[in-house]
Protein backbone atom coordinates (compact mmCIF):
# COMPACT_ATOMS: atom_id res chain seq x y z
CA UNK A 1 0.00 0.00 0.00
CA UNK A 2 2.06 2.80 1.56
CA UNK A 3 5.00 1.18 1.83
CA UNK A 4 7.18 2.07 -1.04
CA UNK A 5 9.08 -0.89 -3.22
CA UNK A 6 12.72 -0.73 -1.65
CA UNK A 7 11.28 1.91 1.23
CA UNK A 8 13.06 0.93 4.59
CA UNK A 9 9.74 -0.80 5.84
CA UNK A 10 10.30 -3.52 3.35
CA UNK A 11 13.89 -3.63 3.34
CA UNK A 12 13.27 -4.74 7.20
CA UNK A 13 10.55 -7.35 5.84
CA UNK A 14 13.08 -9.06 3.90
CA UNK A 15 15.38 -8.98 6.47
CA UNK A 16 13.58 -10.41 8.92
CA UNK A 17 12.46 -12.88 6.70
CA UNK A 18 15.09 -13.53 4.85
CA UNK A 19 16.33 -14.69 8.53
CA UNK A 20 13.14 -17.14 9.16
CA UNK A 21 14.36 -18.39 5.96
CA UNK A 22 18.13 -19.00 6.97
CA UNK A 23 16.47 -21.10 10.70
CA UNK A 24 14.44 -23.05 8.27
CA UNK A 25 17.46 -23.70 5.94
CA UNK A 26 20.33 -24.25 8.35
CA UNK A 27 19.80 -27.82 9.12
CA UNK A 28 19.51 -29.03 5.83
CA UNK A 29 22.47 -26.82 4.46
CA UNK A 30 24.62 -28.57 7.23
CA UNK A 31 23.29 -32.30 6.11
CA UNK A 32 24.40 -31.36 2.44
CA UNK A 33 27.77 -30.16 3.51
CA UNK A 34 28.96 -33.39 5.20
CA UNK A 35 26.86 -35.43 2.73
CA UNK A 36 29.54 -34.72 0.46
CA UNK A 37 32.53 -35.54 2.53
CA UNK A 38 34.90 -38.94 2.95
CA UNK A 39 35.13 -40.30 6.43
CA UNK A 40 38.67 -38.85 6.81
CA UNK A 41 37.62 -35.63 5.37
CA UNK A 42 34.56 -35.43 7.83
CA UNK A 43 36.71 -36.15 10.57
CA UNK A 44 39.24 -33.52 9.62
CA UNK A 45 37.30 -30.49 9.01
CA UNK A 46 34.93 -28.31 10.47
CA UNK A 47 31.05 -29.36 10.01
CA UNK A 48 30.43 -26.02 8.42
CA UNK A 49 33.56 -26.47 5.53
CA UNK A 50 32.50 -27.21 2.23
CA UNK A 51 33.25 -30.33 0.69
CA UNK A 52 36.36 -31.03 -1.98
CA UNK A 53 33.47 -31.87 -4.20
CA UNK A 54 29.97 -31.74 -4.62
CA UNK A 55 30.65 -34.79 -7.63
CA UNK A 56 31.83 -37.74 -4.38
CA UNK A 57 28.29 -39.89 -4.46
CA UNK A 58 30.36 -42.06 -2.30
CA UNK A 59 27.93 -42.06 0.51
CA UNK A 60 24.70 -42.13 -1.23
CA UNK A 61 25.92 -44.97 -3.04
CA UNK A 62 26.63 -47.01 -0.17
CA UNK A 63 23.88 -45.98 2.01
CA UNK A 64 21.37 -47.04 -0.90
CA UNK A 65 23.12 -50.27 -0.29
CA UNK A 66 23.86 -50.51 3.34
CA UNK A 67 20.71 -49.03 4.26
CA UNK A 68 18.64 -51.33 1.65
CA UNK A 69 16.54 -48.03 0.71
CA UNK A 70 15.85 -49.38 -2.97
CA UNK A 71 14.11 -51.83 -1.19
CA UNK A 72 12.39 -49.04 1.47
CA UNK A 73 11.55 -46.94 -1.57
CA UNK A 74 9.85 -49.77 -3.01
CA UNK A 75 7.68 -50.81 -0.60
CA UNK A 76 6.81 -47.19 0.07
CA UNK A 77 5.25 -46.54 -3.24
CA UNK A 78 3.73 -49.64 -3.03
CA UNK A 79 1.66 -48.52 0.07
CA UNK A 80 1.30 -45.10 -1.35
CA UNK A 81 0.09 -46.30 -4.67
CA UNK A 82 -2.69 -48.87 -3.41
CA UNK A 83 -3.29 -46.87 -0.45
CA UNK A 84 -4.18 -43.73 -2.29
CA UNK A 85 -6.31 -45.43 -5.17
CA UNK A 86 -8.55 -47.05 -3.10
CA UNK A 87 -8.70 -43.93 -0.70
CA UNK A 88 -9.55 -41.97 -3.73
CA UNK A 89 -12.37 -44.62 -4.95
CA UNK A 90 -14.34 -44.56 -1.25
CA UNK A 91 -13.75 -41.06 -0.43
CA UNK A 92 -15.57 -40.35 -3.79
CA UNK A 93 -18.14 -42.61 -3.63
CA UNK A 94 -18.99 -41.53 0.01
CA UNK A 95 -18.82 -37.91 -0.87
CA UNK A 96 -21.36 -39.10 -3.68
CA UNK A 97 -23.90 -40.63 -1.42
CA UNK A 98 -23.77 -38.37 1.42
CA UNK A 99 -23.78 -35.26 -0.75
CA UNK A 100 -26.89 -36.23 -3.50
CA UNK A 101 -28.37 -38.64 -0.98
CA UNK A 102 -30.59 -38.56 1.61
CA UNK A 103 -31.37 -41.86 4.00
CA UNK A 104 -32.46 -42.74 7.20
CA UNK A 105 -28.88 -43.38 8.67
CA UNK A 106 -26.99 -40.43 6.96
CA UNK A 107 -26.39 -38.22 10.28
CA UNK A 108 -24.92 -41.00 12.20
CA UNK A 109 -22.67 -42.11 9.68
CA UNK A 110 -21.77 -38.19 9.31
CA UNK A 111 -21.48 -38.59 12.67
CA UNK A 112 -19.13 -41.71 12.87
CA UNK A 113 -16.59 -40.17 10.87
CA UNK A 114 -16.59 -36.50 13.04
CA UNK A 115 -16.16 -38.39 16.32
CA UNK A 116 -13.64 -40.48 15.27
CA UNK A 117 -11.74 -37.68 13.96
CA UNK A 118 -11.68 -36.41 17.58
CA UNK A 119 -9.31 -40.00 18.81
CA UNK A 120 -5.80 -39.61 17.84
CA UNK A 121 -4.56 -42.34 16.27
CA UNK A 122 -1.41 -42.99 18.16
CA UNK A 123 -3.69 -44.00 21.07
CA UNK A 124 -6.43 -46.06 19.60
CA UNK A 125 -3.04 -48.50 18.28
CA UNK A 126 -2.97 -50.27 21.87
CA UNK A 127 -6.25 -52.07 20.98
CA UNK A 128 -6.40 -51.44 16.73
CA UNK A 129 -3.07 -53.82 17.18
CA UNK A 130 -5.03 -56.65 18.48
CA UNK A 131 -7.36 -56.19 15.62
CA UNK A 132 -4.21 -56.45 13.10
CA UNK A 133 -3.04 -59.19 14.93
CA UNK A 134 -6.46 -61.13 14.37
CA UNK A 135 -6.76 -60.21 10.70
CA UNK A 136 -3.37 -61.96 10.29
CA UNK A 137 -2.13 -58.64 8.64
CA UNK A 138 1.04 -58.54 11.03
CA UNK A 139 4.20 -58.13 9.46
CA UNK A 140 2.22 -57.67 6.04
CA UNK A 141 2.40 -54.76 3.60
CA UNK A 142 -1.32 -54.75 3.67
CA UNK A 143 -1.04 -53.86 7.51
CA UNK A 144 0.14 -50.02 6.34
CA UNK A 145 -2.19 -50.43 3.50
CA UNK A 146 -5.70 -50.88 5.13
CA UNK A 147 -4.74 -48.69 8.51
CA UNK A 148 -4.27 -45.63 5.70
CA UNK A 149 -7.58 -47.01 3.48
CA UNK A 150 -10.81 -45.79 5.03
CA UNK A 151 -11.64 -42.13 4.58
CA UNK A 152 -11.51 -39.73 7.01
CA UNK A 153 -13.52 -36.51 8.23
CA UNK A 154 -10.92 -33.96 6.32
CA UNK A 155 -11.61 -35.26 3.08
CA UNK A 156 -15.55 -36.24 3.53
CA UNK A 157 -15.66 -32.06 3.62
CA UNK A 158 -12.85 -31.69 0.84
CA UNK A 159 -15.23 -33.65 -1.24
CA UNK A 160 -18.34 -32.48 -0.09
CA UNK A 161 -17.74 -28.75 -0.55
CA UNK A 162 -16.67 -29.67 -4.75
CA UNK A 163 -19.74 -31.61 -4.86
CA UNK A 164 -21.68 -28.73 -3.98
CA UNK A 165 -20.42 -26.48 -6.44
CA UNK A 166 -21.35 -29.15 -9.29
CA UNK A 167 -24.91 -28.44 -10.79
CA UNK A 168 -27.91 -30.97 -9.69
CA UNK A 169 -28.90 -30.23 -13.20
CA UNK A 170 -26.22 -32.54 -14.92
CA UNK A 171 -27.26 -35.52 -12.55
CA UNK A 172 -30.92 -34.54 -14.32
CA UNK A 173 -30.57 -34.21 -17.51
CA UNK A 174 -28.24 -37.78 -17.30
CA UNK A 175 -31.22 -39.29 -15.29
CA UNK A 176 -33.46 -37.59 -18.40
CA UNK A 177 -31.53 -39.72 -20.55
CA UNK A 178 -31.99 -43.11 -18.52
CA UNK A 179 -28.45 -43.63 -17.00
CA UNK A 180 -28.34 -45.37 -14.60
CA UNK A 181 -26.92 -43.75 -10.88
CA UNK A 182 -23.66 -45.31 -10.86
CA UNK A 183 -23.10 -43.93 -14.41
CA UNK A 184 -23.34 -40.68 -13.32
CA UNK A 185 -21.00 -41.54 -10.43
CA UNK A 186 -18.42 -42.78 -13.03
CA UNK A 187 -18.83 -40.24 -16.05
CA UNK A 188 -20.25 -36.96 -14.01
CA UNK A 189 -19.11 -36.70 -10.30
CA UNK A 190 -16.05 -38.39 -10.40
CA UNK A 191 -14.07 -36.73 -13.28
CA UNK A 192 -15.39 -33.23 -11.86
CA UNK A 193 -14.54 -33.80 -8.63
CA UNK A 194 -10.58 -33.98 -10.36
CA UNK A 195 -9.20 -30.36 -8.72
CA UNK A 196 -10.53 -32.02 -5.39
CA UNK A 197 -8.91 -35.26 -5.98
CA UNK A 198 -5.63 -34.00 -6.91
CA UNK A 199 -5.42 -32.15 -3.46
CA UNK A 200 -6.17 -35.05 -1.83
CA UNK A 201 -4.12 -37.58 -3.40
CA UNK A 202 -0.82 -35.19 -2.94
CA UNK A 203 -1.72 -34.96 0.90
CA UNK A 204 -2.51 -38.57 1.43
CA UNK A 205 0.91 -39.29 -1.03
CA UNK A 206 2.62 -36.95 1.75
CA UNK A 207 0.90 -38.19 4.98
CA UNK A 208 1.94 -41.89 4.50
CA UNK A 209 5.48 -41.23 3.14
CA UNK A 210 6.33 -39.49 6.76
CA UNK A 211 3.94 -41.95 8.52
CA UNK A 212 6.80 -44.15 11.01
CA UNK A 213 4.64 -45.19 13.65
CA UNK A 214 2.34 -47.84 11.68
CA UNK A 215 4.85 -49.54 10.40
CA UNK A 216 7.81 -49.44 13.28
CA UNK A 217 4.44 -50.93 14.84
CA UNK A 218 3.19 -53.41 12.26
CA UNK A 219 5.75 -54.12 10.04
CA UNK A 220 8.93 -54.99 12.08
CA UNK A 221 10.28 -57.38 9.47
CA UNK A 222 13.65 -56.63 7.41
CA UNK A 223 12.43 -57.19 3.78
CA UNK A 224 8.86 -54.82 5.11
CA UNK A 225 11.05 -51.61 5.89
CA UNK A 226 9.57 -48.22 4.18
CA UNK A 227 11.47 -44.94 4.80
CA UNK A 228 10.81 -44.12 7.89
CA UNK A 229 11.91 -47.27 9.46
CA UNK A 230 14.50 -47.84 7.26
CA UNK A 231 15.95 -44.49 8.37
CA UNK A 232 15.61 -45.54 12.05
CA UNK A 233 17.18 -49.10 11.27
CA UNK A 234 20.12 -47.97 9.78
CA UNK A 235 20.73 -45.09 12.38
CA UNK A 236 20.71 -47.48 15.43
CA UNK A 237 23.69 -49.00 13.42
CA UNK A 238 25.74 -46.14 12.33
CA UNK A 239 24.47 -42.91 14.14
CA UNK A 240 28.10 -42.15 14.83
CA UNK A 241 28.87 -41.83 11.09
CA UNK A 242 27.68 -38.54 10.38
CA UNK A 243 28.69 -38.03 6.63
CA UNK A 244 26.93 -41.43 5.84
CA UNK A 245 23.88 -40.44 8.20
CA UNK A 246 23.46 -36.94 6.07
CA UNK A 247 23.59 -38.77 3.46
CA UNK A 248 20.69 -41.04 4.06
CA UNK A 249 18.67 -38.26 5.61
CA UNK A 250 18.56 -36.40 2.56
CA UNK A 251 17.80 -39.29 0.51
CA UNK A 252 14.38 -39.41 2.91
CA UNK A 253 13.89 -36.18 2.87
CA UNK A 254 14.67 -34.82 -0.49
CA UNK A 255 11.81 -36.93 -2.86
CA UNK A 256 8.97 -35.32 -0.31
CA UNK A 257 10.12 -31.65 -1.02
CA UNK A 258 10.45 -32.30 -4.48
CA UNK A 259 7.00 -33.57 -4.60
CA UNK A 260 5.70 -30.60 -2.20
CA UNK A 261 7.82 -28.01 -4.06
CA UNK A 262 6.07 -29.16 -7.76
CA UNK A 263 2.79 -29.64 -6.02
CA UNK A 264 2.61 -26.44 -3.71
CA UNK A 265 -0.96 -25.11 -5.03
CA UNK A 266 -2.74 -28.56 -4.06
CA UNK A 267 -0.84 -28.78 -0.80
CA UNK A 268 -1.99 -25.22 0.24
CA UNK A 269 -5.26 -26.16 -0.98
CA UNK A 270 -5.62 -29.17 1.59
CA UNK A 271 -3.95 -27.60 4.39
CA UNK A 272 -6.61 -24.17 4.20
CA UNK A 273 -9.32 -26.55 3.03
CA UNK A 274 -8.86 -28.92 6.11
CA UNK A 275 -8.48 -26.19 8.82
CA UNK A 276 -10.72 -23.75 7.97
CA UNK A 277 -13.99 -26.29 8.32
CA UNK B 1 -30.68 -54.29 -16.55
CA UNK B 2 -29.67 -51.33 -14.13
CA UNK B 3 -31.01 -49.08 -16.65
CA UNK B 4 -34.32 -51.31 -16.17
CA UNK B 5 -34.30 -50.61 -12.42
CA UNK B 6 -36.45 -47.41 -10.68
CA UNK B 7 -33.92 -44.77 -9.25
CA UNK B 8 -35.39 -45.27 -5.84
CA UNK B 9 -34.47 -49.06 -5.97
CA UNK B 10 -31.14 -47.95 -7.26
CA UNK B 11 -30.67 -45.06 -4.75
CA UNK B 12 -30.90 -47.90 -2.20
CA UNK B 13 -28.40 -50.81 -3.50
CA UNK B 14 -26.12 -47.69 -4.30
CA UNK B 15 -25.88 -46.45 -0.57
CA UNK B 16 -26.20 -49.95 0.58
CA UNK B 17 -22.71 -50.67 -1.96
CA UNK B 18 -20.64 -47.87 -1.81
CA UNK B 19 -20.91 -47.36 2.30
CA UNK B 20 -20.44 -50.89 2.60
CA UNK B 21 -16.52 -50.95 2.35
CA UNK B 22 -15.75 -47.37 3.99
CA UNK B 23 -18.32 -48.32 6.79
CA UNK B 24 -16.48 -51.53 7.58
CA UNK B 25 -13.36 -50.23 7.36
CA UNK B 26 -13.97 -47.20 9.40
CA UNK B 27 -15.82 -49.97 12.22
CA UNK B 28 -12.85 -52.53 12.22
CA UNK B 29 -10.27 -49.68 12.33
CA UNK B 30 -11.55 -46.90 14.27
CA UNK B 31 -15.01 -47.66 15.96
CA UNK B 32 -14.30 -51.20 17.53
CA UNK B 33 -10.86 -50.26 18.70
CA UNK B 34 -12.08 -47.14 20.79
CA UNK B 35 -14.71 -49.10 22.16
CA UNK B 36 -12.27 -52.28 22.46
CA UNK B 37 -9.66 -49.77 24.15
CA UNK B 38 -12.58 -49.10 26.87
CA UNK B 39 -12.86 -52.14 27.51
CA UNK B 40 -9.18 -53.30 28.33
CA UNK B 41 -8.40 -50.14 30.28
CA UNK B 42 -11.10 -52.14 32.84
CA UNK B 43 -8.99 -55.35 32.63
CA UNK B 44 -5.55 -56.71 33.57
CA UNK B 45 -3.96 -57.66 30.16
CA UNK B 46 0.01 -58.44 28.88
CA UNK B 47 -1.27 -58.07 25.52
CA UNK B 48 -0.83 -61.75 24.19
CA UNK B 49 -1.94 -64.22 26.90
CA UNK B 50 -5.81 -65.67 26.02
CA UNK B 51 -6.54 -64.67 30.39
CA UNK B 52 -8.17 -61.00 30.78
CA UNK B 53 -8.83 -60.44 34.22
CA UNK B 54 -11.51 -58.05 35.60
CA UNK B 55 -9.47 -54.89 37.23
CA UNK B 56 -12.26 -52.51 37.51
CA UNK B 57 -11.14 -48.70 38.04
CA UNK B 58 -7.69 -49.96 39.25
CA UNK B 59 -5.88 -49.25 36.02
CA UNK B 60 -7.11 -45.31 36.08
CA UNK B 61 -5.80 -45.19 39.69
CA UNK B 62 -2.65 -46.51 39.30
CA UNK B 63 -2.33 -43.99 36.26
CA UNK B 64 -3.71 -40.72 38.22
CA UNK B 65 -1.64 -41.99 41.29
CA UNK B 66 1.43 -42.70 38.81
CA UNK B 67 4.14 -39.80 39.84
CA UNK B 68 6.03 -41.01 36.13
CA UNK B 69 2.75 -40.32 34.43
CA UNK B 70 2.34 -37.08 36.05
CA UNK B 71 5.78 -36.11 35.71
CA UNK B 72 5.75 -36.98 32.04
CA UNK B 73 2.37 -35.06 31.37
CA UNK B 74 4.24 -32.26 32.96
CA UNK B 75 6.63 -32.26 30.12
CA UNK B 76 3.81 -31.50 28.04
CA UNK B 77 3.97 -28.00 29.28
CA UNK B 78 6.93 -27.12 28.06
CA UNK B 79 5.68 -27.97 24.73
CA UNK B 80 2.77 -26.00 25.41
CA UNK B 81 4.77 -22.87 26.33
CA UNK B 82 6.72 -23.21 22.70
CA UNK B 83 3.14 -23.80 20.86
CA UNK B 84 2.14 -20.17 22.11
CA UNK B 85 5.38 -18.92 20.56
CA UNK B 86 5.21 -20.78 17.45
CA UNK B 87 1.21 -19.34 17.47
CA UNK B 88 2.59 -15.66 18.11
CA UNK B 89 5.56 -16.15 15.09
CA UNK B 90 3.05 -17.61 12.64
CA UNK B 91 0.94 -14.97 12.92
CA UNK B 92 3.61 -12.51 12.49
CA UNK B 93 4.85 -13.81 9.19
CA UNK B 94 1.20 -14.13 8.50
CA UNK B 95 0.91 -10.49 8.90
CA UNK B 96 4.25 -9.52 7.13
CA UNK B 97 3.33 -12.07 3.78
CA UNK B 98 -0.55 -10.91 3.93
CA UNK B 99 1.30 -7.02 2.59
CA UNK B 100 2.58 -6.14 -0.50
CA UNK B 101 5.88 -7.78 -0.73
CA UNK B 102 8.38 -9.10 -3.34
CA UNK B 103 8.39 -13.03 -3.61
CA UNK B 104 5.95 -13.32 -0.96
CA UNK B 105 4.68 -16.83 -2.25
CA UNK B 106 8.33 -17.88 -2.39
CA UNK B 107 8.77 -17.09 1.32
CA UNK B 108 5.11 -19.03 2.20
CA UNK B 109 6.97 -22.08 0.95
CA UNK B 110 10.18 -22.00 2.38
CA UNK B 111 8.16 -21.42 6.10
CA UNK B 112 6.32 -23.94 5.01
CA UNK B 113 8.48 -26.34 3.85
CA UNK B 114 9.69 -28.16 7.63
CA UNK B 115 5.89 -29.47 8.06
CA UNK B 116 5.75 -31.34 4.72
CA UNK B 117 9.12 -32.77 5.94
CA UNK B 118 9.46 -36.24 7.35
CA UNK B 119 9.14 -36.22 10.61
CA UNK B 120 12.12 -39.55 11.10
CA UNK B 121 14.78 -37.42 9.09
CA UNK B 122 14.09 -34.18 10.80
CA UNK B 123 14.21 -35.95 14.34
CA UNK B 124 17.76 -37.34 12.96
CA UNK B 125 18.64 -34.23 11.53
CA UNK B 126 18.51 -31.92 14.67
CA UNK B 127 20.17 -34.80 16.57
CA UNK B 128 23.32 -33.66 14.22
CA UNK B 129 22.64 -30.18 15.08
CA UNK B 130 22.13 -30.56 19.01
CA UNK B 131 24.94 -33.25 19.26
CA UNK B 132 27.28 -32.00 22.25
CA UNK B 133 30.64 -32.26 20.74
CA UNK B 134 30.08 -31.71 16.99
CA UNK B 135 26.69 -30.44 16.85
CA UNK B 136 26.57 -27.92 14.34
CA UNK B 137 24.72 -25.64 16.35
CA UNK B 138 27.70 -26.09 19.43
CA UNK B 139 29.94 -25.61 16.61
CA UNK B 140 28.73 -22.04 16.20
CA UNK B 141 28.71 -21.55 19.95
CA UNK B 142 32.41 -21.87 20.26
CA UNK B 143 32.66 -20.31 17.35
CA UNK B 144 31.25 -17.02 19.04
CA UNK B 145 33.43 -17.65 21.96
CA UNK B 146 30.58 -18.77 24.09
CA UNK B 147 31.89 -22.19 24.90
CA UNK B 148 30.01 -21.90 28.32
CA UNK B 149 26.41 -22.43 26.69
CA UNK B 150 27.88 -25.40 24.27
CA UNK B 151 26.18 -27.79 26.61
CA UNK B 152 24.86 -31.84 26.04
CA UNK B 153 21.76 -30.32 24.72
CA UNK B 154 19.89 -33.68 24.87
CA UNK B 155 21.46 -34.82 27.96
CA UNK B 156 20.59 -32.26 30.33
CA UNK B 157 17.35 -33.18 32.06
CA UNK B 158 16.55 -28.95 32.05
CA UNK B 159 17.31 -28.43 28.61
CA UNK B 160 15.99 -31.70 26.89
CA UNK B 161 12.46 -30.44 26.48
CA UNK B 162 13.05 -27.37 25.47
CA UNK B 163 15.01 -28.44 22.57
CA UNK B 164 12.58 -30.59 21.68
CA UNK B 165 9.73 -28.20 21.89
CA UNK B 166 12.34 -25.73 19.61
CA UNK B 167 12.15 -28.66 17.07
CA UNK B 168 8.25 -28.56 17.04
CA UNK B 169 8.31 -25.10 16.86
CA UNK B 170 10.39 -25.36 13.64
CA UNK B 171 8.36 -28.11 12.16
CA UNK B 172 5.23 -26.66 13.17
CA UNK B 173 5.19 -22.58 12.22
CA UNK B 174 4.55 -23.04 8.92
CA UNK B 175 1.09 -24.36 9.35
CA UNK B 176 -0.12 -22.07 11.75
CA UNK B 177 1.26 -19.04 9.05
CA UNK B 178 -0.41 -20.37 6.06
CA UNK B 179 -3.85 -21.04 8.16
CA UNK B 180 -3.61 -17.33 9.54
CA UNK B 181 -2.51 -15.99 6.12
CA UNK B 182 -5.58 -17.53 4.33
CA UNK B 183 -7.72 -15.85 7.15
CA UNK B 184 -6.20 -12.56 6.71
CA UNK B 185 -6.19 -12.77 2.96
CA UNK B 186 -10.30 -13.13 3.12
CA UNK B 187 -10.40 -10.06 5.32
CA UNK B 188 -11.15 -7.63 3.32
CA UNK B 189 -8.45 -4.82 1.91
CA UNK B 190 -10.80 -2.13 2.15
CA UNK B 191 -11.45 -2.49 5.70
CA UNK B 192 -7.92 -1.78 6.69
CA UNK B 193 -7.40 0.71 3.82
CA UNK B 194 -10.57 2.44 5.66
CA UNK B 195 -9.33 2.82 9.01
CA UNK B 196 -5.61 3.92 7.48
CA UNK B 197 -7.68 6.71 5.87
CA UNK B 198 -9.50 7.96 9.04
CA UNK B 199 -6.10 8.19 10.26
CA UNK B 200 -4.92 5.21 11.68
CA UNK B 201 -1.46 3.86 11.83
CA UNK B 202 -0.53 0.38 10.02
CA UNK B 203 -0.34 -1.08 13.89
CA UNK B 204 -3.69 0.39 15.23
CA UNK B 205 -5.52 -0.93 12.08
CA UNK B 206 -3.92 -4.54 12.58
CA UNK B 207 -4.87 -4.36 16.16
CA UNK B 208 -8.56 -2.97 16.02
CA UNK B 209 -9.50 -3.59 12.86
CA UNK B 210 -7.93 -6.79 10.93
CA UNK B 211 -7.05 -8.91 14.01
CA UNK B 212 -11.04 -8.58 15.51
CA UNK B 213 -11.77 -9.83 12.24
CA UNK B 214 -10.11 -13.27 12.83
CA UNK B 215 -10.14 -14.32 16.42
CA UNK B 216 -12.22 -17.37 15.47
CA UNK B 217 -8.96 -18.85 13.19
CA UNK B 218 -6.83 -17.52 16.27
CA UNK B 219 -8.83 -19.47 18.48
CA UNK B 220 -8.76 -22.15 16.04
CA UNK B 221 -4.97 -22.35 16.08
CA UNK B 222 -4.52 -22.05 19.45
CA UNK B 223 -6.67 -24.99 20.06
CA UNK B 224 -5.27 -26.86 17.46
CA UNK B 225 -1.63 -26.34 19.31
CA UNK B 226 -3.41 -27.38 22.72
CA UNK B 227 -4.48 -30.54 21.16
CA UNK B 228 -0.92 -31.32 19.37
CA UNK B 229 0.93 -30.11 22.60
CA UNK B 230 -1.06 -33.39 24.81
CA UNK B 231 -0.57 -35.79 21.11
CA UNK B 232 3.49 -34.76 21.34
CA UNK B 233 5.23 -38.39 20.17
CA UNK B 234 7.44 -38.65 17.06
CA UNK B 235 10.37 -36.50 18.61
CA UNK B 236 11.01 -37.99 21.86
CA UNK B 237 10.44 -41.14 20.45
CA UNK B 238 12.76 -41.11 17.80
CA UNK B 239 15.59 -38.78 19.31
CA UNK B 240 15.58 -39.32 23.52
CA UNK B 241 13.64 -42.52 24.27
CA UNK B 242 12.12 -40.39 26.92
CA UNK B 243 15.68 -40.06 28.56
CA UNK B 244 17.66 -39.21 29.82
CA UNK B 245 16.03 -41.35 32.37
CA UNK B 246 12.31 -40.17 31.60
CA UNK B 247 13.45 -36.34 31.82
CA UNK B 248 11.56 -36.07 28.22
CA UNK B 249 8.97 -38.48 28.28
CA UNK B 250 5.85 -37.10 27.49
CA UNK B 251 1.92 -38.87 27.89
CA UNK B 252 1.99 -40.25 24.80
CA UNK B 253 5.50 -41.60 24.80
CA UNK B 254 4.88 -43.30 28.23
CA UNK B 255 1.33 -44.70 26.94
CA UNK B 256 3.66 -46.76 24.05
CA UNK B 257 5.95 -48.08 26.24
CA UNK B 258 3.68 -48.92 28.68
CA UNK B 259 2.19 -51.24 26.14
CA UNK B 260 4.64 -52.26 24.25
CA UNK B 261 7.81 -52.36 26.88
CA UNK B 262 5.71 -53.18 29.68
CA UNK B 263 3.48 -54.99 28.62
CA UNK B 264 0.29 -53.37 30.57
CA UNK B 265 -1.84 -53.12 28.47
CA UNK B 266 -4.85 -52.26 30.71
CA UNK B 267 -3.08 -49.07 32.48
CA UNK B 268 -1.91 -47.63 28.54
CA UNK B 269 -5.20 -48.21 27.66
CA UNK B 270 -6.36 -46.42 30.74
CA UNK B 271 -3.74 -43.72 29.93
CA UNK B 272 -5.31 -44.07 25.98
CA UNK B 273 -8.79 -43.19 27.50
CA UNK B 274 -7.77 -40.42 29.68
CA UNK B 275 -5.75 -38.90 27.11
CA UNK B 276 -8.71 -38.58 24.12
CA UNK B 277 -11.45 -37.73 27.42
CA UNK B 278 -8.54 -34.56 27.62
CA UNK B 279 -8.81 -33.74 24.06
CA UNK B 280 -12.46 -33.92 24.09
CA UNK B 281 -12.79 -31.72 27.20
CA UNK B 282 -10.53 -29.20 25.04
CA UNK B 283 -12.80 -29.04 21.80
CA UNK B 284 -15.59 -28.74 23.69
CA UNK B 285 -14.50 -25.86 25.56
CA UNK B 286 -13.59 -24.80 21.75
CA UNK B 287 -17.33 -25.35 21.19
CA UNK B 288 -18.37 -22.99 23.67
CA UNK B 289 -15.95 -20.23 23.42
CA UNK B 290 -16.71 -20.37 19.60
CA UNK B 291 -20.11 -20.20 20.10
CA UNK B 292 -20.26 -17.16 22.41
CA UNK B 293 -18.02 -15.48 19.50
CA UNK B 294 -20.95 -16.10 17.41
CA UNK B 295 -23.76 -14.84 19.61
Amino acid sequence: MTAKRFGPVSLIKHAILWAAVAMIVFPPYVLVLNAFKSKEEFSQTSVFKLPDSFLNFDNFVSVMTRAHLDRAYRNTVIIIAVAVIGNVALGTMVAYILGRFDFKLKKAVMGAYIAVSFVPTITTQVATFTVVHNLHLYNTLWASIVLHLGTNVLQIFIYLQFLSNIPKELDEAAMMEGASLFRIYRTIIFPLLAPATATIVIIKTIDIYNDMFIPYLYMPAQKLTVVSTSLMNFSSERSTEWELMSAAILMIMVPIVALYLFFQKYVFAGIVNGAVK
Amino acid sequence: MVGNMSYGLQKRILIILFLLVPIALLATFALYPAAYLVYLSFMTWDGFSPEKTWAGLANYKEVFESKEVWAAFGHNFVYLGWGLLQNALGLAFALLLNSRLKGRNAYRVMLFMPYIMNGVAVAYMFNYVFNSEYGSFNTLLRGMGLDSLAISWFGSPKAVNHVLGFITLWKFMGLNMVIYLAALQSVPSEIEEAARIDGASRFQAILHVVLPNITKVIELNLFLTIIGTLEIFDLPFILTGGGPLGASDTFLTKTVATAFKFNNFGMASAMSVTLIAAVVVVLSVQRLVTRRWSN
